[in-house]
């Protein structure tokens, strides 16, 4: 081949004369709001969500916005997250999963049953429940694939099969308490990073910006392409270090920070990673998004769907675990009412298409943050759950409504 | 006139060579009795009416379908297709008519789609490096690389999947009606690529219903009629003596009304 890196003075993708070079920090915001008008919102609608939201509510009840309320919101953000993580890749295959609340539900069980009654060590029990998950998710996979039923079909029929499970192997008592000087329950409750441990983690995000966007830079000067400039890996690793720090500095004035929640956090950033920057995160996205190209391209199709439905299932378990351990206990209530609900439009309001193909791990966090605002802010409020499951039900409908609007403004602007 | 194929091939081997391919579904012979001989550097169009079989031969050789009978010799040794990705390997690629490109995703993710470098750890730079020169090597006008494909017009969206064919560097390139979407600039753009292509040294089947595309960029063109050989055809041959062997009679409805609509054109 002729073309060196090298040996031509512009960079590949700067060649084309109808491509605008947007470079530094004007060209930079410049693309992003043509992103936005053009209905790539990203996590704008999040972001506006989360204004919205802290100034209703705090002046309904300045409680809301006091460091520990907003601690005792990230320890229940955890639970629901792990489920809404799960929910994420099932949506990105344009499947669905109804069933998480009952498969959280069961999990829960199932470690109050193994660990308190039967006196199974806690980390066996807990790999029991998550097993338990995987086999599910295995179960809707293969019906799938199998027998092409639909996962709608298949997991509203799980939702009931999973609640009958939970309601059998808890028995008559119908809950079992776990002990409160268990790790588990100390870790759904109280243990709290400490604070200089806190302040140092929240450095990590804007270095790694700093070491990525610099080596992304290097690698890509050295090819010959475009990339973006210094001034922006800056200001962005900057800005996100300040937010960081602040969010954790104002926490540290309550309780500080759950360890739950940053498990959670680093559980998201795993996810991520494996979403974008491998292949089965690539052909997760292509299967999403047209079946038979993938398929033609030699992505096993069924094993993806496999991987997908038995992760979503066991993160599903994993926050059932979470949520027994929040709630020091197993109950028949656990992943009953809102809790299927409130995953799916945590994935949805954080930016995952309920039609497939797009979204990201990040969607996860970002919605259950607004989720478990409302959730938290209403219950402040002293609002029965009647008036509550109507709110959350109104929220995921304004949701979705987004984000088909958002995709037809997409398909205008030709941007898939 | 139609002519043995022997007589016309370059003296060369070629690179396929299909003897005696025959396929049946249950009680219908798609195919019978096939020969076919593709050189390297030469277009050759598969043309026919609709349920010719054109497609399924194109199948076969894309390793969707096993043939019944007969032998496919590849690069002169006796070869088995015996699944899509044993074409792939054995160098013959196939760009589809329904193009099977992932809307969702970037033209570097598409053209590397299910042969991403690194899989553990996406080696972005070094694909779109690659991309870039793939688009380079067909002289494709694709602005940018980073973009969704749901952003390209159909003439880009073909000349990706076209130039995802080439990824893997194949020996032959089978299009199946890669023009009949496209508009009159695009479809330009196309046989432009196709001839790139032949001038690159590829192999390339064409399969199109547009007999002026086909007479346009084909060094030869191989007529199918009903799942048998109809003959094969120099780029000199006339539109009506190609129609005439597609329609399997030199007097028939198609070649009269075709023979009266080219009159009227010319005056
Ligand atoms: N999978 C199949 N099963 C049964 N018959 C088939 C199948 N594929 C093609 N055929 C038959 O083979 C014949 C040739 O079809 P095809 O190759 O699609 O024609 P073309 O592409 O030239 O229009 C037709 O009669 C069609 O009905
Ligand atoms: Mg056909």
């Amino acid at each position: 081949m002729s073309m060196k890196p090298d040996a031509s003075p512009i960079a590949y993708d700067r060649a084309d004369a109808r491509v605008r070079a947007d470079t530094g920090l004007a060209g930079a915001a410049r693309a992003f709001l043509d992103r936005i008008r053009s209905g790539d919102l990203g996590i704008l609608p999040v972001v506006v969500g989360l204004i919205l939201i802290s100034v209703v509510f705090s002046t309904l009840n300045p409680v809301f916005l006091l460091p520990n309320n907003l601690v005792n919101l990230l320890f229940d953000a955890a639970a629901v997250g792990f489920i809404s993580l799960g929910i994420v890749l099932i949506l990105l295959l344009g499947e669905i999963d109804l069933s998480v609340g009952s498969m959280s539900g069961l999990a829960s069980a199932l470690v109050g049953v193994l660990w308190v009654n039967m006196g199974v060590p806690l980390p066996l029990a807990i790999l029991a429940a998550l097993s338990a998950g995987a086999a599910m998710g295995a179960v809707y996979a293969t019906l799938l694939n199998r027998f092409t039923m639909p996962s709608f079909v298949s997991t509203l029929s799980g939702l009931l099969a999973l609640l009958g499970m939970q309601l059998y192997i808890l028995g008559p008592t119908g809950s079992i308490n776990l002990p409160y000087s268990s790790f588990l329950v100390r870790f759904g409750q109280i243990l709290i990073m400490p604070d200089w441990m806190s302040y140092g983690l929240a450095l990590v995000p804007g270095l790694g910006i700093l070491w990525f966007g610099f080596r992304q830079m290097r690698a890509r000067a050295a090819a010959n392409l475009s990339h973006a400039s210094a001034s922006v890996v800056l200001v962005k690793a900057g800005a996100v270090t300040l937010l960081l720090e602040g969010a954790v500095a104002y926490l540290n004035l309550g309780r500080g920070v759950p360890f739950m929640f940053v498990v959670f956090v680093l559980c998201v950033a795993a996810m991520q990673y494996a979403l974008t920057r491998t292949k089965w995160g690539r052909s997760m996205f292509a299967v999403g998004g047209n079946i038979e190209a993938a398929r033609r391209a030699g992505i096993k199709v069924k094993r993806i769907r496999l991987t997908a439905f038995m992760l979503g299932s066991s993160l599903a378990a994993l926050g059932g675990v979470f949520s027994a351990a929040r709630l020091a206990t197993a109950s028949q209530q656990a992943g009953t009412g809102d809790v299927n609900l409130n995953a799916i439009a945590a994935a949805v309001i954080g930016g995952t298409s309920l039609f497939g193909g797009r979204g990201s791990a990040w969607a996860a966090l970002l919605g259950v943050l607004v989720i478990q605002s409302i959730s938290n802010g209403l219950t402040l409020l002293n609002l029965s759950s009647s008036l509550r499951y109507m709110i959350t039900g109104a929220v995921l409908a304004i949701a979705v409504i987004i984000d088909s609007l958002a995709r037809q403004s997409r398909a205008s602007h030709g941007r898939a | 006139m139609a002519v043995n194929d022997a007589s016309l091939a370059p003296a060369r081997e070629p690179i396929l060579r299909l003897r005696g391919i025959t396929k049946t579904f249950g009680a219908v012979s798609a195919l019978s009795d096939i020969d076919l001989d593709v050189h390297a550097g030469e277009v050759v169009a598969l043309v026919g009416d609709n349920g010719a079989g054109k497609s399924t031969l194109i199948k076969i050789l894309a390793g969707v379908f096993q043939p019944t009978s007969g032998t496919i010799e590849f690069m002169g040794r006796p070869a088995s297709i015996d699944s899509p990705s044993a074409a792939l390997t054995l160098g013959i690629s196939t760009v589809f008519q329904d193009l099977s490109l992932c809307e969702n995703l970037d033209v570097v993710a598409n053209l590397f789609l299910g042969q991403e470098l690194s899989p553990w750890a996406l080696d972005e730079v070094q694909m779109e490096v690659r991309a870039w020169q793939l688009l380079g090597e067909l002289a494709a006008r694709i602005p940018s690389v980073r973009e969704p494909i749901a952003s390209l017009s159909g003439g880009q969206r073909q000349t990706v999947a076209i130039a995802r064919s080439l990824l893997l560097e194949p020996k032959i390139v089978m299009l199946d009606e890669p023009t009949a979407a496209l508009g009159v600039a695009q479809t330009a753009e196309v046989l432009n690529l196709i001839e790139r292509l032949r001038d690159r040294g590829y192999g390339v089947i064409l399969i199109s219903h547009n007999m002026d595309n086909v007479r346009a960029v084909s060094d030869r063109i191989a007529v199918l009629r009903l799942g048998r050989n109809n003959g094969t055809f120099t780029r000199d041959a006339t539109r009506e003596q190609i129609v005439a062997a597609i329609m399997g009679a030199d007097d028939n409805v198609a070649a009269r009304r075709d023979a009266i609509e080219r009159t009227r054109a010319q005056q």
